[in-house]
């Protein structure tokens, strides 16, 4: 009962304060002289959503670039001793390979069947329920993507009748069952939890593919083939190039995803049988290794990976701008 | 960016006109997306299949064995997952977690986003471009620090509410902030003019024009907000931690499904429990979702 007090006085109270604060600046602002009124009052309006990103973004960003020079209590430096171990020990390059086939797979994994399924899809008459249908995981959690996914992957072994779908029909075909997360040859293991992404983040590219899809004029299409192009030189020719920008957006945020994935591995292996990725390494040595310095490098390292993302990203936004 | 962008939800019907952008035969188009579409499907329907049946039919037979006469179906698992094992608690944490999580910074970032794009001041252009480089950053990277400042020799509010609420408002703040942005820089110009010449304040053009206008934007961001933290586990796992009174649904999902082995039935009827809210919610609302994701896919 209090927590919902509480719950309730959050929800009607923050907001009412926030716009208290805004009515009380324009207040104050009316001793201010008229001149300088327009230069302060900006900084009122942001002030609140600077100091938030500031105390959870920025500051700890800075620190923990700090805490990654130094040991395991934040005691004494370490130099890049944390740094050496992550690119010489076990975990660390075995996290960093997986992440690597994690960025290269789930990015070309949810493009293909992505473009695919914008393409195929655009103009049948059950357009919008398949549509919804490979959107749909995109509402689902990782944990019960994986929770689904343990049920497509379960293994019994050989004789015992197979209750996961996929043994259920590798058995079926004649084939003895396979133990997928187990498996680390080929690191087939990893495959199988980049496959519970791409079946969760199939749907985003789709959505953002079709929308640029649906742009191309017919009339360029048309005309193609009228001079004689084939579907397929249509396809390349005309439809790749024009939806290229858009496919590079969608490989961006996959290449992101890809790089921070998480909650699968956490779910499905915790990393074991060499599954792991860097997230979830840094997550094992903050709380079950209490290496808070490795973690930290980590963490960096992860921060590393994104900047020439970041940079992509803040291109694009002033190539935005400045055709606006 | 927002211009002219077919809506997901109003093309299903449309008439085919004389030209096609694909000319492909379709008779192998319909094949490709039929064995596409069971691909998606099947994973779910397992699941949802799997939910209903009993003990014994779990050790012997896979879920399509319930798709034949006999059907064994029940919601005995429904009803022992959320009295006996508690997990009607979580789903009021999650709920819990989610509102406040959702509603604290819209409203932070629609005044920072107003100020963004109808206010000058030196520095707007740099400061709005650091707001798109934290959209990246990825959370690992503050982790440690936050931990310390809500750790005991600071705030002291590790595992509480309040910690995750605070967590999520300052994550989620980049992304809201450049989606309304985007969205208020937009509107046109002429009546926060006209607005101006009358005598209006910034604060009534802001709450009279501005945010009214806004809310298809609003609610695409509340959805995503919403899903984000609804479907959370790295930073439940990191404020909440082994405070187990305050776990939401996805964490202690997470630890059943760890030790994956006995209880299968009850597992799968746990997981769909966490589905059930954020799936509905993204059904009713697929246009705003949508229009959300074509408009803001900067974000990562």
């Amino acid at each position: 009962m209090d927590r919902i007090i509480t719950a309730a006085i959050v929800v009607f109270g923050v907001p009412a304060v926030l716009i208290g604060y805004i009515w009380a600046t324009e207040q104050v602002l009316r001793v201010v002289p008229q001149r300088a009124r327009g230069r302060v009052r900006p900084w009122l309006w942001l002030a609140p959503a600077l100091v938030l990103l500031f105390v959870f973004l920025v500051y700890p960003t800075i620190q923990t670039i700090i805490l990654s020079f130094q040991n395991r209590y934040g005691t004494a430096w370490v130099g890049t001793r944390n740094y050496e171990w992550f690119f010489t020990a076990g975990p660390g390059l075995s996290a960093l390979l997986n992440n690597i086939i994690w960025l290269v797979c789930l990015t070309v994994f949810t493009l293909v069947v992505g473009l695919a399924v914008a393409v195929l899809a655009d103009g049948v008459r059950y357009e919008r329920i398949a549509k919804t249908i490979f959107f749909m995981p995109l509402a689902i959690s990782g944990v019960a993507a994986a929770l689904i996914w343990k049920f497509m992957y379960a293994y019994q072994p050989p004789g015992a009748p197979q209750t996961g779908t996929l043994n259920a029909v590798v058995t079926a075909v004649g084939i003895s069952p396979v133990p997928w997360l187990t498996v680390d040859t080929f690191r087939l293991n990893t495959f199988c939890l980049i496959l519970v992404m791409t079946w969760l983040w199939t749907g985003f590219g789709m959505v953002i593919i079709s929308a640029a899809y649906k742009g191309i004029p017919v009339e360029l299409v048309e005309a193609a083939r009228v001079d004689g192009a084939t579907e397929a030189q249509v396809f390349r020719r005309i439809t790749l190039p024009l939806l290229a920008p858009t496919l590079a957006v969608v490989a961006t945020t996959m290449i992101i995803t890809a790089l921070k994935a998480f909650d699968v591995v956490y779910t499905m292996t915790n990393g074991a049988y060499n599954s792991q990725v860097i997230a979830n390494e840094m997550i094992n040595e903050l709380f079950t290794a209490n290496q808070q310095g490795r973690a930290s490098a980590i963490a960096v390292i992860l921060l590393l990976a994104i900047v020439p993302i970041m940079l992509f990203n803040i291109r694009r936004f002033q190539a935005q701008e400045a055709i606006r | 960016m927002s211009t002219a962008v077919p809506d997901l939800t109003t093309t299903g019907g449309k008439v085919e006109v004389v030209g096609t952008r694909r000319g492909v035969g379709r008779l192998p188009v319909h094949v490709v997306m039929a064995l596409l579409m069971l691909l998606w499907l099947v994973p779910s329907i397992g699941l949802l299949v799997n939910s209903f049946r009993g003990q014994q039919d779990f050790a012997t037979t896979g879920w399509w064995a319930a798709l034949l006469p006999p059907k064994d179906l029940s919601l005995e698992n429904y009803a022992h997952v959320l009295a006996e094992q508690g997990l009607g608690a979580n789903f009021v944490n999650s709920l819990f977690i989610s509102i406040p999580a959702t509603v604290i910074p819209i409203f932070v970032a629609a005044f920072a986003a107003y100020a963004f794009a109808w206010m000058s001041f030196p520095g707007r252009n740099i400061l709005f471009v650091a707001v798109v480089g934290l959209l990246v950053v990825p959370l690992q990277t503050t982790f440690v620090p936050i931990l310390q400042l809500f750790g005991p020799k600071g705030l002291h509010i590790n595992g509480t509410f309040l910690a995750v609420w605070l967590a999520h408002t300052g994550y989620g703040l980049p992304f809201a902030v450049y989606l309304l942005r985007n969205f208020m820089g937009g509107l046109p110009r002429e009546v926060f003019e006209s607005a101006a010449i009358d005598g209006a304040s910034p604060v009534s053009a802001f709450f009279r024009l501005a945010l009214p206008m806004t809310v298809p934007a609003i609610a695409s961001l509340a959805i995503f907000q919403f899903l984000f933290v609804w479907n959370d586990l790295l930073v439940a796992l990191i404020f909440i931690g082994t405070n187990t009174a305050n776990q939401p649904l996805t964490q202690t999902l997470a630890g059943l499904v760890s030790s994956f082995g006995s209880g299968l039935q009850y597992l799968a009827a746990a997981g769909f429990i966490a589905m059930v809210l954020p799936v509905l919610v993204f059904l009713a609302l697929q246009r705003y979702f949508v229009r959300g994701i074509v408009a803001g896919s900067v974000k990562g």
